[in-house]
Order: structure tokens, then C-alpha cells, then sequence
């Protein structure tokens, strides 16, 4: 008899959840992929209003990316610490994951608030539709990793996070991964390809 | 099994699944049948009067959106849902409680769509809504609004549904079954379920680009302000075009396990009907474009589109071969499904040569937005899926009602649809090449139309003739006293080795499995026998849920938010968020309390429970 | 349970993540490579990119079946999005 939370192994020897995961996140690169292809395609046929040039803050977005990309380093962390049974390194890495997910979610904010007090709106041309869009799914995104790491972090928290989660703390640091290197296309081709 | 309607309404298991997709998508079959009845009543003769020139753009928009996404796919999904954990000797799928909520989304959606006609706002642009025709400015109204929350809604019902169906044919196919060992129709439907998760999340695209323009003021789809309405076509083809293989695969499915069943001869070249299968999804990614030929993307692209799409015929027209090759030197057995099925090859490659003729850029440029694609779409989609899908009912229904549909009526079933089918669409190949446009209300007279026309109308009303022997025929078997035994047709798959209907375990102890055609194999003495072992004392089996009806409400109640309240939205949201929690800690006795051994679960004082837990034990 | 790298892989990985980041930034403030930009970080992020993926996601040394599920539909987005951008004209090169 299986509990639902220990790993379901199917005819491949596989967990039926982490492959579960592995094709929604195919799915998500259609997803982004076709968010993408939209920015790309209007790029540079904004009729008028502000530039990739003149609005995007490279050093500020640079912080951000640095800290999303270490937050991927705490969630390998936390997921090792679970699967040794780490309590004390679980609760710690499962809130830095997220911490330093709501500090980039915090620059995301500022930004976006910056740009707009700038004269870049979802209304005001393609850039700004396209832009505001794009990242604007991204930062979805990661404000629901934040909450499903939050939640994971709250049982490590009551103890109630044992070996036997390895496995959804795995998916949920797959899925958290994911949306990092989502990140790392949208800097390289919004940001720094301009 | 719980009882009564809060048993319906909190099962995850795939059967009964299974049959509430088949009675609502039938539902909808007849709604959208309904709305072609009033189209061709329209077009029966010229200056037509029966419904106004906005009524008629409504009619044609949700007929096509009905027939596409809230009847033929979700006749699918029946088929899917019941058949395939049978035939892979499993006992459910792998997340039921996703499956119950694919279902329950599904549901809310078509109503949630359907909802527009009572406010007098039903979609009206087409079930394509071309960019930018669909822009407030030229819809001001909630049509368009509907259509596009409605069809995200939908898509997501899918998307779930895919990734339960792809995990569960690659993860809980019963000891022994290698990949070249599955049945067809679980291979057409695996390929299927790749198709909907890589498609719907491009028009999911499409549409977020929509509402925007639509609810937020973007232009992404406003040429004054630099956005392209193609790019709004690109996308919908990028989707359009696997949605049709979409369609058509699960009936190509159907047809190679009815075929093989009544010739008595196993199906010719099961390996190349597996392959073609999945070089036509893979090269429906490629051909978009021939939507388009007429859009003015130039030389280079639309041969390039136009080769691909000739390439797709290949692995088509191989099926075919290897259907008939399936049938030659068969004893046959002359039963309604089989004779869905040798319809549907027929009509099928009708639809796939006027779909070849379409292949050729300039020869579309005649036939784009005329009858003759009308005549090439339903004679794939109806002749062709639909075929496929009543195949499919006569071929399963005693399995999934324990009673034998008459073969007499179902005779009348197949001859007045075939007939009526033909005399509808047949006549609108001269149409379209006597120069009649797609989506007009009505037509002068004098054109040469009127006698082609009203021969379709007559058509209709005989394939809706045909339908009700149908409905007429379900409603007596399930009245009949006689039970249908387990295997009345000799069947070759796994879902004959248990009795009709299946018990809610499916298997007493799961199948091993040695052959393609294994039943066949152990009918005639050739599988090893092996000492059956004792059965298990207890088999654990999901136990049911409510999360998954509470999280599609509060999707659709965000949804309905959307066309009134935002303070709707955000309830929507909660009751989605609260679902969603309670839903993943169902099997831990609090928030944050221990792993709780799953034969403790009591699910909120449900009766007749016995102790479940999930996995293909 | 496959074997999982020690923790010393994963900061180096990210070690390694947070220089190629410095490197990109870098590259975007030297005009002189301004021609080559586009390729350079391209190949960059991809090599970030497949860094996460193999490492973090541990698709490495995971059962192959999960590099299918991802790869396949990675390597269709990507053909979409060229598709895309050449229809609406990304690479055609202006005439003088």
C-alpha cells in the first residue's frame, strides 16, 4: 500500500509526478517560447514611445538576474538537505529559495513601476505591450513558486517534512529551475540583445 | 462506490469519468447540430429569412466552435477516459482527481460559453476570430469576450487532461506491454495528448494577447499602432493545425482496433500504422500556413508550406493501405461499427484529396473561403471523426453499459447518416466551385446556387434522421433486460478480459502481457499459462474527491468575473487557491500534520468507503 | 534514487553561472564587440542554460525519458520562434 506523498512507480521505473512535471514544463517552453516569439517579432516596430535603449536599466536588472540565478543554488541546497534528512538545512534553504525569489519579484516591481513613471506603458507601443506581457508571465510564475516553496517551507518548519517528500521538494525545484532559465532567455533577448 | 448524485459529483474514477464526457459531449454534439439545422434552413433557398445576418454569424461561430471543442474532442476524451486504463490493464489513470477536474472544467466551460446566447452576446467572428475584426473596435460587444475566456478555459481542461493521459499510457501499462505491444488506439491517443500539450499552449498565447488588446488596451493585434492581425493567424494555425490531428487521430484509433476485430485478422503492419502516426503529428507542426495561402506571405513560403503539406498525405494515404490490407482476405463480420469504420475510410480520403487539392497554392487560391473547404472540412471532421466516433460507440457500448445495441437499427443509424452526410457536403464541392463564399447569411437568386443548396438541406435533416435511430437505439439497449457478456465480439485488447461494465477495479489481479493482441493470443492457447494468482484481499482504488469540482468553479467564477466584477475574479481565485490547498493535503490529516496511512481516510463522513489508496498495485 | 552530486558540483555550477552572468554584462558594455554581440550571448545563456538544466535539474544523470519530455517540445519553441521571426521578416537583410 502506498502513501500518496512516497514516490508512484510506474512501468518505466519512473515517478508517475516528476514525469508528470517534465511534460508540463515541454509545455511551458511552448508557452514561453511563444511569448518570446511575440517580443521577438514586434521588436523594433514600435511606432513610437520609449526604446529598449532608453528604459531598460542594465545594472539593476543584472542584481536581479544574479540573485534568481543563486536562488536556484538554495533550492538544490534545500532539496539535498531533505533527501539527507537535513531538518535544520531544509528549513533554512527552503526559505532562502523563496526569499531571494520575492527580492528579484521586488526588483521586478521597481522596475515596472520606474518604467511606467517613465512614459512605458502596456498601452503605449509594442515594446511596452510586448514587454509588460512577457515579464509580466514570467514574474506569475515565480510568484507561484514563491508560494508553493513558502508552503513546503512551513512544513519543514512543523517537522512534518521527512526523506519521504524528497521527491515533491524535487518537483517543486524543478519547476522553480524552470522558470529561472525562462529567466535567463528573457534577459539575453530582452535585455542585453537589444 | 459512493452513491447518488454526490457520487457523480466526486468520482475520480475514469469510467464514470468517462461516460459524463460522453453524455455532455453528445449533448453538445446535438446543441451544435441544432445551430447547422438552423444554418442550412437559412441557406435552403436564396434571400433566406429565417434568422438575421447576426444571428446566422452567431450560428456558424458556435457550430463550429461547439462541434470542434465541445463535441468531438470531448467524445475523445470519453473514449480516452474509459477505454485506454482498460486496455492497458490498469486499474485508473494516474492523477484521477486531475482527471475528474479536467472533466469539471470542461463542463463549466461549454456552459460558461454557452451562457452568451442568453445574453444575447454569442461569439460571432468565426471559430477562427480573425485579428482584427475581434478588436473592441469592431466587436464592441461581450461576444468576443466570451469566446475568448470560453476557449481559454476550455484549453486548460485539456491541457491537464494531457498530461494525465501521456504519464499514464507511458507509466502504467501492465507488465509486459512494450510500447509495440499497446493497442492502437492507446498509441493514436498518446501521440494525441503531445499534440494538445504542445498546441493549446500557443492560442493560450494567442488569446492572453487578445484580452489584452480586448480588456487592457494593448495593440497587439492593431495595425494603427504598428500589430499585425497575422501575427493573430499564425498563432491560431500554429494551434489550428495540430487541433485538427487533434480530431482525427483517436478516430484513426478506433477504426485500427474495429477493423482488425471484424475481419478476424490482426491489423496489417501494426509498426508502420504506429509510425505514420507519429510523423503526422509531427509534421502537423509544419504546415500551419496553408491556412494562409491566400494572406500574401509570398512564393518561397507558400511552396514551402504547400510541400509540407502534401508530405502529410504520405503517412495518411499509408494508414489507409494498411486498412485495407487489414480487411483483405478477412472473414468479415458485417457489424454497425464496422461498417462506421469502412465509412470512415471512405469519407475520409474524400476529405484528405479535396484536403490534397487545397495542398496547391494556386489551386487554393480558387477554393479558400468557399464552399469546397466547407465540403473538405466536414467530410474530414464528420465523415472522418465522427465516423470514427460512432465506430467507436457500437464497437464499446457494451462494455461501457453492460447492453447490446440493436444491429438492426444501427444499420439504419450508419445508412441514414452515411446517406445523409453525402447528400448534405457532397453538392458543396460544386459549390464552392460555382464560386459560393463561406459565412454568408444568404445568397441572390439566379447564381446557380439554389439547387445545390437546398439538396444540402434536405441532407441535413436526413443525417439528423440518422442520429435520432441513434439516440433512440441507445435509450432501448439501456432499457433491455439483456446483459451483454464480457466479449461479444471477440476481442483482441484487454478491456474484453473483464466483464461488461468492468468492475470498478477493472482487473482483479493485473494482467501480464506477452503479445499485441493478447487476448486473441490467450484465446487461442498461445500466451503461457500461468497459475492465476489468489486474488488480492483488498484493492486499493483513489478515493473520491470534491476539490476537483470546487477548483473548476472557482475557475469559471473568475472567469464570469471577468465579463462583470473584478471582486468575482478574485473570488474566483480563492475558491481556485483554497481548492488547490485542500486538495494537495486530501491525504495528510491537517496542514502540516503527519503522513497519515491512507486507510485512515475517512473522506468527510462519505458512506460506502472502503479503505483506497492510489497506484497500479 | 540516482546518485546526486555532491554539494560541491552544485557551487561550482553556480559559480561558474554567476561568471558567465559578469562576462554577458561585460560583453554588453564593450562597444568594440557590439557586431557579435547577439551570437556571443546567445551561446552564452545557452551554455547557462544547459548548466541549470543538466546540473540543477539533474536531467544529466536522470533516466532518459525526461530529457525526451523536455528536449522535444524545447526544440519545436525554438523552431516556432525562428518560424516566427523570419515570416515576419527577422532575417531579411536590408537592402543598401
Amino acid at each position: 500500500m502506498t502513501t500518496p506523498h512516497e514516490a508512484v512507480i510506474g512501468s518505466t521505473g519512473l515517478d508517475h509526478r516528476k514525469m508528470g512535471v517534465w511534460a508540463f514544463l515541454g509545455s511551458e517552453c511552448m508557452f514561453f517560447g511563444s511569448l518570446i516569439a511575440t517580443y521577438l517579432v514586434y521588436k523594433g516596430r514600435s511606432l513610437s514611445g520609449p526604446t529598449p535603449h532608453e528604459i531598460l536599466n542594465i545594472p539593476l536588472t543584472s542584481i536581479s538576474t544574479f540573485v534568481l540565478l543563486m536562488s536556484s543554488l538554495l533550492m538544490v541546497l534545500a532539496l539535498a538537505a531533505v533527501q539527507r534528512g537535513d531538518a535544520l538545512g531544509a528549513r533554512l534553504w527552503l526559505f532562502g529559495t523563496p526569499f531571494f525569489g520575492m527580492i528579484f519579484l521586488g526588483f521586478q516591481v521597481y522596475e515596472f513601476a520606474t518604467f511606467v513613471r517613465e512614459g512605458l506603458t502596456l498601452q503605449v507601443n509594442l515594446f511596452g505591450a510586448s514587454f509588460f506581457v512577457l515579464t509580466g508571465f514570467h514574474g506569475a510564475h515565480v510568484s507561484v513558486g514563491v508560494v508553493w516553496l513558502l508552503t513546503l517551507w512551513t512544513l519543514a518548519l512543523r517537522n512534518r517534512l521527512t526523506r519521504a517528500d524528497a521527491l515533491i521538494v524535487e518537483i517543486a525545484g524543478l519547476y522553480w529551475h524552470f522558470v529561472d532559465i525562462v529567466w535567463i532567455v528573457i534577459f539575453t533577448l530582452v535585455y542585453l540583445i537589444q | 462506490m459512493t452513491r447518488g448524485v454526490w457520487g457523480w459529483i466526486t468520482t475520480v474514477d475514469h469510467k464514470r469519468i468517462g461516460i459524463l464526457y460522453g453524455v455532455t459531449a453528445f449533448v453538445f454534439l446535438l446543441v451544435g447540430g441544432f445551430e447547422a439545422l438552423l444554418i442550412r434552413l437559412q441557406l435552403a433557398r436564396p434571400d433566406g429569412a429565417v434568422v438575421s445576418a447576426g444571428t446566422y454569424n452567431e450560428l456558424f461561430t458556435m457550430h463550429g466552435t461547439t462541434m470542434v471543442f465541445l463535441a468531438v474532442m470531448p467524445l475523445n476524451a470519453a473514449f480516452f477516459n474509459y477505454i485506454v486504463p482498460l486496455m492497458l490493464g490498469a486499474r485508473d489513470v494516474a492523477f484521477p482527481r486531475l482527471n475528474a477536474l479536467s472533466y469539471w472544467i470542461f463542463l463549466f466551460g461549454s456552459l460558461f460559453l454557452n451562457a452568451s446566447f442568453f445574453v444575447n452576446a454569442a461569439p460571432n467572428a468565426g471559430w477562427f476570430g480573425y485579428a482584427n475584426l475581434t478588436a473592441k473596435q469592431f466587436s464592441p460587444g461581450a461576444n468576443i469576450d466570451f469566446w475568448v475566456l470560453g476557449l481559454q478555459i476550455l484549453g486548460v481542461s485539456s491541457l491537464i487532461a494531457g498530461f494525465n493521459f501521456i504519464v499514464t499510457i507511458l507509466n502504467m501499462r501492465a507488465p509486459g506491454m512494450t510500447f509495440m505491444r499497446m493497442p492502437v488506439f492507446v498509441w493514436m491517443t498518446l501521440v494525441t495528448q503531445f499534440l494538445i500539450v504542445l498546441a493549446f499552449p500557443v492560442i493560450t498565447v494567442g488569446l492572453i494577447l487578445l484580452l489584452f488588446d480586448r480588456f487592457f488596451g494593448t495593440n497587439f493585434y492593431n495595425p494603427a499602432a504598428g500589430g499585425n492581425p497575422l501575427l493573430w493567424q499564425h498563432l491560431f494555425w500554429l494551434f489550428g493545425h495540430p487541433e485538427v490531428y487533434i480530431l482525427i487521430l483517436p478516430a484513426m484509433g478506433i477504426v485500427s482496433e474495429v477493423l482488425p476485430t471484424f475481419a478476424r485478422k490482426p491489423l496489417f503492419g501494426y509498426p508502420v500504422v504506429v509510425y505514420s502516426g507519429m510523423l503526422i503529428g509531427l509534421f502537423g507542426f509544419g504546415v500551419w500556413s496553408h491556412h494562409m495561402f491566400t494572406v500574401g506571405l509570398g512564393a518561397v513560403v507558400d511552396s514551402a508550406f504547400a510541400v509540407g503539406t502534401m508530405l502529410i498525405g504520405i503517412p495518411t494515404g499509408v494508414k489507409i493501405f494498411n486498412w485495407i490490407a487489414t480487411l483483405w482476405g478477412g472473414r468479415i463480420r458485417l457489424t454497425t461499427a464496422l461498417w462506421f469504420a469502412l465509412g470512415f475510410i471512405a469519407m475520409f480520403l474524400m476529405g484528405g484529396l479535396s484536403g490534397i487539392m487545397h495542398a496547391s497554392p494556386p489551386v487554393d487560391m480558387q477554393q479558400q473561403d468557399s464552399y469546397f473547404v466547407v465540403a473538405h472540412l466536414h467530410y474530414v471532421l464528420v465523415g472522418g471523426s465522427l465516423f470514427g466516433i460512432f465506430a467507436g460507440l457500437y464497437y464499446w457500448w457494451p462494455k461501457m453499459t453492460g447492453r447490446m445495441l440493436s444491429e438492426r437499427a444501427g444499420r439504419w443509424n450508419f445508412w441514414l447518416m452515411f446517406v445523409g452526410f453525402n447528400v448534405t457536403f457532397f453538392p458543396m464541392h460544386f459549390l464552392g466551385l460555382l464560386g459560393m463564399p463561406r459565412r454568408i447569411y444568404t445568397y441572390a437568386g439566379g447564381l446557380g446556387w439554389d439547387l445545390w443548396n437546398l439538396v444540402s438541406t434536405v441532407g441535413v435533416f436526413i443525417l439528423a434522421l440518422g442520429i435520432l435511430v441513434f439516440i433512440g437505439n441507445a435509450v432501448a439497449s439501456l432499457r433491455s433486460a439483456a446483459p451483454a457478456p464480457a466479449d461479444p465480439w471477440d476481442g483482441r485488447t484487454l478491456e474484453w478480459a473483464v466483464s461488461s461494465p468492468p468492475p470498478e477495479y477493472n482487473f482483479r489481479n493485473i494482467p501480464t502481457v506477452h503479445h499485441r493482441d493478447e487476448l486473441w493470443a490467450l484465446k487461442a492457447g498461445r500466451a503461457p499459462v500461468e497459475a492465476a494468482p489468489p486474488p488480492p484481499r483488498e484493492i486499493h482504488l483513489p478515493p473520491p474527491s470534491f476539490y476537483p469540482i470546487v477548483v473548476a468553479a472557482g475557475v469559471v467564477l473568475a472567469a464570469t468575473g471577468a465579463l462583470t466584477h473584478l471582486a468575482l475574479v478574485v473570488a474566483g481565485a480563492l475558491v481556485v487557491v483554497f481548492g488547490a490547498y485542500r486538495w494537495a493535503f486530501e491525504y495528510r490529516s491537517s496542514l502540516g500534520g503527519g503522513l497519515r496511512p491512507p486507510s485512515d481516510a475517512s473522506p468527510r463522513g462519505l458512506r460506502g468507503q472502503s479503505p483506497r489508496s492510489s497506484g497500479p498495485r | 534514487m540516482t546518485q546526486h552530486p555532491p554539494v560541491r558540483t552544485y557551487l561550482l555550477v553556480a559559480a561558474v553561472l554567476a561568471v558567465i552572468t559578469a562576462v554577458e554584462v561585460s560583453l554588453f558594455y564593450v562597444t568594440v564587440m557590439a557586431r557579435f554581440l547577439a551570437p556571443l550571448l546567445i551561446v552564452l545563456s545557452a551554455a547557462k542554460f544547459s548548466l541549470v538544466v543538466m546540473f540543477f535539474m539533474h536531467l544529466r544523470s536522470d533516466h532518459r525519458a525526461f530529457t525526451g519530455l523536455f528536449v522535444g517540445p524545447l526544440a519545436i519553441a525554438i523552431a516556432i520562434i525562428l518560424a516566427l521571426m523570419a515570416l515576419f521578416g527577422a532575417f531579411v537583410v536590408a537592402r543598401p
